[in-house]
């Protein structure tokens, strides 16, 4: 199983061999492994419906797995219900009990958990402060801006100090500016606490800058999961790699394998270098991918590489970088990024030229 | 900018900008673009919007105020007024008032009564004046009956001494001659005459006219004569020229020729008047009140004349007294004797009864609009119209099904005898009593719970008890802690809807409840239809209104009306 990558000893978390079924004819979730070591900040990236809540919520202990194992700290949970599992988790929509002020908000699991007044007191103030949020303690929820209750929504996960804390889609109802400042703030918290984080979200830059490892979810299963580097810079399968950034894709078959390199034959007869990644045999249909900004333009590659001829279509001028579509083996959609440099030229539409690549940087994946 | 038109301040006028300029300069009421105050300007715009809603709304306006507010303002005159005591025996009222309370009136009050009575006998009020002092002092309505069928022989003394005296007496044409006005005589004879020409007798004869000259010189007998004529004229359409007057009109001018009045009256009739005048110090007399005690001993009885002076007022307490246990006497308000205190005891039964009809239906309908809350759609939908299928029957029916399922050879005794539970000689009694009326008013109530929990638990996300949940709160901690304080509007607005309605609820208490089963609003219901006592049903009926308002107010302060809901 290429997706148990960590060890099972020092697991924090463990899904293994999950599976769930709300109506006993779908699965929703498929075969699900996935291993957490502690303090690791993972994010669930995916496609809506890829089962991504459905997994925190087996996790939280909201909904059971139909079939397979999820461990906490090495211990089985299934059978734990969703309050002696001490997991933190902040809402999409805060869920902040609006009848209570926002101490009363925070208070509420210490006072499940029996503590102490002055005991109390101390964490809630702490807790708020971590927040930057120390003079909302007398407000009611209705009362904040939806930034404002996002923070005491993560204030009150936290206040608690549990060891895993989960977060399904936690800022996708505010706007860039705000989602980007507290993305900051989760991601230094988390470290400063040292606490697990299992994170969800639609929005990929956001994994990305965020995440110590994403795990991509598609239908059911995880499709990757890799730091974001890796995820981005080498895609295992075509879902990964058009599903994180932009991405040109051409179909063909592969013509010659030799080890690390091989070669496509695009279906327009045009032949390109590639790194093979999930063709094994000459003769495999593939689908061939390269990042935007990694295709050269007019390329000095060596003797025995392959270039494609392409006609540029529209130039754009997008400030840090240009933006260039071309027709290229027949497809109208096939996009070069060039920095904008003092040398660097400037197309314009009609003009033709060649383009190649690195081999490595154009990977062959399963069709 | 050197172009002087678009500069700034260089416009005098209204422009937008300047007016804005000047609501920054000035620190006054902000002015909106034109100039004006910015609120007047805001009503303005305010204004046509605000008559189209009251144009809306104006036929339902109109329809509430008809059917609703005026029957309401209606029902809280009506308990407090009385003026038929005072309209039908306004001299008797009169002459009590100095009365003392102790033994029997003075013969000055009886002639009043005398008086007034045989006026309201031909006017066929005395029966209705019995029947309400009957609701403060039984025995009254038959007393004021008897009387009137006789009282017009108190005075026949007189009227058969006058006329022994002159034959003349006994002409209404005498007694017209004495007391019209002459103005009045002219117009009655061209009017017999015209009447007689085109024999049309259906057209009204003018209507009577007192001399003032009489009336100066009969100050007792030419006021009962003008009344006299009035009622013949009125009531009787007959005329004062061919009636002879009541004998209680003799009796007055007894009293005015005895007390040396009546001079100064010309022609004929003076000449009788003088004749008269002459020979009344030798006349038999006879007392008004002896008059009474023959027709009923009972007007000796210091207790009916007691009521008629507590009830003289045109406006009366006595209803309300009445509605709880109290009662007005001489001798100010007393309570009721111990047999006849219902009033109290029926208020008290009514709310203890209702509030345990609100917990029951809390009880029974909080756990099911909970589950129904947390059902898909498809089959809460389906559930709720079980809910709701009680009301599509009849409500008659329903409670006529509680008789048959509760009775003591019922359904419900017959499955307990033969489980074992209860003995067949010791049946329960479920029926005609607390229970039964419980029983039936939280079964036809219970919608009135559920539909309003139910609008209210449907907006409660689940993902509140998920949240407690997650920060270590058992199920119960989580319910009661965040999710019951959140359908807490639902259960306000039930209550409140449950309460309001079995406060007021008569059909099935008066169907199930026995006697010691039944609310107030079974006795309002008895004194509308059955005593026909609406002055006292007002009186009940404004205590319910009065405390379900005062209820409220104390609902208000201490849940707070902006807590309740409907969804
Ligand atoms: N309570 C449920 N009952 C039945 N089906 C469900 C339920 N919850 C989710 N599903 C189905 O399971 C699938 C996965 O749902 P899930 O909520 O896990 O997706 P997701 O990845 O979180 O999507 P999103 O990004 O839109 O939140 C979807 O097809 C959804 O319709
Ligand atoms: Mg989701």
């Amino acid at each position: 199983m290429p997706l148990l990558d960590t060890q099972a000893d020092d697991a924090f978390v463990q899904f293994e061999r999950v599976q769930k079924s709300y109506d006993g004819e779908t699965l929703v979730v498929k075969d699900l492994n996935l291993t957490l070591p502690k303090g690791e900040f993972l994010t669930m990236l995916g496609p809506s419906g890829s089962g991504k809540t459905t997994c925190l919520m087996m996790l939280a202990g909201f909904e059971s797995a139909t079939h397979g194992e999820i461990r906490l700290k090495g211990q089985p949970i299934n059978n734990i219900p969703p309050h002696k599992r001490g997991i933190g988790m902040v809402f999409q929509n805060y869920a902040l009990f609006p009848h209570m002020s926002v101490a009363e908000n925070l208070s509420f699991p210490l006072e499940v958990r029996k503590m102490g007044k002055s005991e109390r007191e101390e964490k809630i103030r702490r807790a708020l402060d971590m927040v930057q949020m120390g003079d909302f303690g007398g407000r009611r929820p209705a009362q904040l801006s939806g930034g404002q209750q996002q923070r005491i929504a993560l204030a009150r996960a936290l206040v608690f100090e549990p060891e895993l804390v989960l977060m399904d889609e936690p800022l996708g109802a505010l706007d860039k500016q705000l989602r980007e400042t507290l993305q900051f703030e989760i991601t230094r918290l988390a470290h400063d606490l040292g606490i697990t984080v299992v994170y969800v979200t639609h929005d990929q830059t956001e994994a990305l800058t965020m995440s110590d490892r994403v795990a991509v979810f598609d239908d059911g299963r995880i499709q990757q999961l890799a730091p974001p580097d890796e995820l981005y810079e080498a895609p295992q399968n075509s879902f990964v790699a058009q599903f994180i950034g932009e991405n040109n894709t051409l179909d063909g078959t592969v013509s010659q394998l030799s080890g690390d390199k091989c070669i496509v034959q695009l279906d327009s007869g045009e032949e390109i270098d590639a790194l093979p990644v999930n063709v094994s045999n000459v003769g495999d249909r593939t689908l061939v991918s390269i990042r935007p900004e990694r295709v050269e333009i007019d390329p000095d590659l060596g003797p025995d590489s392959h270039t494609l001829d392409a006609e540029v279509l529209e130039f754009i001028y997008m400030g840090d970088v240009f933006r260039t579509r071309l027709r290229v083996a027949g497809r109208d959609d096939f996009i070069v990024k060039t920095r904008n440099r003092a040398d660097q030229v400037r197309l314009s539409p009609g003009q033709k030229v060649k383009l190649g690549w690195l081999p490595q940087d154009c990977r062959a994946l399963d069709p | 900018m050197t172009d002087s038109a678009t500069g700034p301040d260089q416009f005098t006028g209204a422009t937008p900008d300047n007016a804005l300029r000047d609501a920054d300069r000035a620190a006054g009421p902000v002015l909106a673009a034109d100039g004006r105050p910015l609120k007047q300007s805001l009503s303005r715009a305010l204004r046509a919007q605000k008559l189209r809603a009251l144009g809306l709304i104006s036929p339902l306006l109109l329809f509430i105020l008809i059917t609703f507010i005026l029957p309401i303002a209606d029902m809280l005159f009506r308990s407090v007024e009385n003026q038929i005591v005072s309209e039908t025996l306004p001299r008797t009222v009169l002459a009590l008032e100095d009365w003392e309370g102790e033994g029997t009136p003075d013969e000055v009050v009886f002639r009043a009564l005398a008086a007034d009575l045989v006026i309201a006998a031909e006017q066929k009020l005395h029966t209705r004046l019995g029947s309400r002092l009957n609701y403060e002092t039984t025995g009254l309505s038959s007393l004021f009956r008897k009387t009137g069928r006789d009282v017009d022989e108190i005075g026949e003394v007189y009227l058969d001494q006058f006329e022994a005296l002159d034959p003349a007496w006994e002409e209404p044409g005498t007694w017209v001659a004495l007391m019209a006005a002459p103005d009045w005589i002219e117009a009655q004879a061209d009017w017999a005459a015209q009447a007689e020409a085109d024999r049309d007798f259906d057209s009204p004869e003018p209507r009577f006219r007192l001399d003032p000259a009489a009336g100066e010189a009969f100050p007792v007998a030419a006021p009962l004569y003008q009344r006299f004529a009035e009622v013949i004229q009125v009531e009787n359409e007959d005329s004062p020229t061919e009636e002879e007057p009541w004998p209680i009109v003799y009796q007055a001018l007894y009293e005015d020729l005895i007390a040396g009045h009546g001079e100064g009256v010309a022609g004929e009739a003076g000449r009788l008047i003088a004749a008269a005048r002459d020979a009344v110090p030798g006349f038999e007399t006879a007392s008004a009140r002896e008059g009474f005690l023959e027709i009923d001993e009972d007007w000796g009885n210091p207790e009916v004349w007691g009521t008629i002076q507590s009830f003289s007022d045109p406006y009366t307490a006595g209803y309300f007294l009445s509605s709880i246990d109290l009662q007005l006497t001489p001798n100010g308000v007393e309570k009721q004797p111990e047999d006849q205190q219902i009033y109290i005891l029926l208020f008290q039964r009514t709310l203890f009864m209702s509030l345990v009809i609100m917990g029951s239906c809390v009880l029974l309908g909080y756990p099911i609009a909970f589950l129904l809350s947390n059902l898909p759609l498809r089959t809460s939908n389906l559930l709720l119209i079980l809910v709701l299928l009680p009301f599509w029957t009849s409500l008659l029916v329903r409670t006529s099904a509680w008789k048959v399922l509760l009775q003591q050879q019922g359904v419900i005794n017959d499955v307990l005898v033969w489980i074992g539970l209860v003995a067949d000689n010791n049946r329960l009694e479920l029926i005609n009593n607390q229970t039964g009326t419980i029983i039936a008013m939280t079964h036809i109530l219970l919608p009135f719970m559920i539909l309003p929990l139910y609008s209210v638990m449907k907006t409660i996300p689940p993902y509140y008890v998920r949240a407690a949940k997650s920060l270590g709160a058992t199920p119960f901690t989580a319910f009661w802690r965040v999710y019951f304080p959140q359908s807490v509007p639902g259960i306000g607005a039930g209550c409140i809807l449950v309460f309001i309605l079995s406060i007021g609820y008569y059909i099935t208490p008066e169907l199930v409840g026995g006697t010691t089963g039944t609310f107030i609003s079974n006795r309002i219901a008895y004194h509308i239809s059955q005593s026909l006592n609406w002055g006292l049903a007002a009186a009940l009926g404004s205590i319910l209104l009065a405390v379900v308002l005062v209820l409220y107010y104390i609902y208000d302060k201490i849940v707070g009306i902006d807590n309740v809901s409907l969804g």
